[in-house]
């Protein structure tokens, strides 16, 4: 038996698409996520939402509180690691989490490098803004790719940027000539054979999911329309005043993404969203998706 | 003219699009399903892998549980697919559709760092499927008439009950049609 080859890795990801992953930080939350119909929960100490507020070092969830997620619910659990962070991805992996998010959300732990995923059995999900960023974290081994969005701030335009962003180059790439692909790689700073590969394709080899300000179903319809093939909420469901019941609409939303007559019925009944933060009022430097490259 | 075979692929949540990129391959003509009153056009169904949790939700959601217990044309389920045509599972959180009596275990080879790639040894072609088995379920108690077309060592992971097949792993995963090829089959005849 082969465990934690890449097409073991990809599987797992292609099972969570048109799905939704949700932030959770306890195992009421967790229920409440697997009740609505999320696909898989990312444990976590606190959201993005709160990261942003408390400030500090943000860092991998205590083991304890991934335990008791784990016990509660049957679907997949994530975790986040922090960039560069591989001891907190081993402790993760031995914990058995089904998937470890190296994110942005928590404090980078190296500037430089990101993890060589290719060592792990767990597959890897990683952020990206731009195409040749997706393929730096593919060519490392990431199994997925999300938008990195901008976390905790309820406003979908950074992960609308993003994702337009990697599907623009992404169509630039298929109408280049082979002698055009080496300079398209250099430009890139992507692997040069992932880049001929996508060039072939049009599109990215694993998995492309959606993150980083996603509050409402029509913030899920909107990504998916953009071509993600599922969608994460962090803050945007236990933020909001009823999350359960914002849970189960962004799921629909998911599914019935091209559906306008169903979205405009599963958000009928919903309370307030979360706040949400104008990008212009967040700091240069307190910006989640500049972390990393 | 001859009909065109159309083969519907439930597309709640899962690996429906792999799905459909499989049966291109076989040439027929593929539409996603996500209303009750769509299964009324195609001529087969396939239930993909995914959550079963999030399928059984939406497939109560969205009233098409009905429309599934009365559909008689052929059906292939996957993974969480065949966990839903099962005739009960260990997990209360799903409620299954009892068209085939067999139980499902759900995750019972373990989390993802257990998911695996194995040859399955089929009843029908000699040489081995070479299948991929995400956070898979296994099938126990199957009743005499369930028909075991896949073994993996000893566990049962491909089944047929009339015109249903249920496999445990990912054939759309892979590059080898022979078991949409197989299903194809059942949906001619």
């Amino acid at each position: 038996m082969n465990e934690g080859s890449f097409e073991v890795k990809v599987g797992l990801a292609e099972m969570l698409k048109g799905g939704v992953i949700m932030d959770v930080t306890t195992a009421e939350q967790a229920k409440i996520a697997e009740d609505a119909g999320a696909v898989a929960v990312m444990a976590l100490e606190r959201i993005p939402a709160d990261i942003r507020a408390h400030g500090g070092i943000a860092r991998m969830s205590r083991p304890a509180i991934i335990k008791a997620i784990q016990e509660t619910v049957s679907i997949p659990v994530m975790a986040k690691c922090r960039i560069g962070h591989f001891a907190e991805a081993q402790i993760l992996e031995a914990l058995e989490v089904d998937f470890i998010d190296e994110s942005e959300v928590l404090t980078p732990a190296d500037e430089e490098n990101h993890i060589w995923k290719h060592d792990f059995k767990v597959p890897f999900v990683c952020g990206c803004r731009d195409l040749g960023e997706a393929l730096r974290r593919i060519g490392e081994g990431a199994a997925m790719i999300r938008t990195k969005g901008e976390a905790g701030s309820g406003n979908i335009v950074e992960a609308v940027r993003h994702m337009r962003m990697v599907q623009k180059e992404l169509k630039a790439l298929t109408v280049l000539r082979d002698d055009e692909l080496m300079a398209a790689a250099k430009r890139l700073g992507a692997p040069f054979e992932i880049v001929r590969q996508v060039a072939k394709t049009g599109k990215l080899p694993v998995p492309n999911f959606a993150a980083g300000g996603v509050a409402t179903p029509a913030d899920a319809a909107l990504m998916m329309q953009l071509g993600a093939e599922s969608v994460f909420v962090g803050s945007g469901i236990f933020k909001s005043e009823d999350p359960p019941a914002r849970a189960k609409a962004i799921v629909l939303a998911t599914t019935y993404y091209n559906d306008p007559q169903k979205l405009a019925e599963i958000s009928m009944d919903l309370k307030d969203a979360m706040e949400g933060l104008d990008i212009a009022s967040i700091p240069e430097e307190e910006r989640l998706a500049k972390r990393g490259w | 003219m001859k009909h065109e075979l159309t083969i519907g692929v439930l597309g709640l949540q899962g690996a429906f699009a792999k799905h459909m990129v499989m049966l291109s391959k076989l040439d027929v003509s593929t539409m996603l399903i996500r209303y009750p009153e769509e299964l009324d056009q195609c001529d087969g169904l396939i239930i993909p892998g995914g959550e079963s949790t999030t399928m059984s939700i939406l497939i109560h959601e969205m009233k098409i549980r009905d429309k599934l217990l009365e559909y008689n044309r052929p059906i292939f389920g996957t993974c969480a697919g065949a966990i839903l045509m099962a005739a009960g599972s260990n997990d209360p959180r799903v409620t299954t559709l009892n068209r085939v009596p067999v139980r499902a275990t759900r995750n019972a080879w373990g989390r993802q760092v257990e998911s695996f790639l194995a040859p399955v040894n089929l009843s029908f072609d000699e040489k081995p499927f070479n299948a991929v088995f995400i956070r898979a379920p296994k099938l126990v108690n199957p009743r005499p008439e369930v028909q075991i077309l896949g073994r993996l060592e000893n566990e049962t992971v491909l089944v047929q009950h009339d015109n249903v097949i249920l496999a445990t792993f990912h054939p759309e995963l892979t590059d080898d049609t022979r078991i949409h090829t197989y299903f194809l089959k059942l949906i001619k005849n």
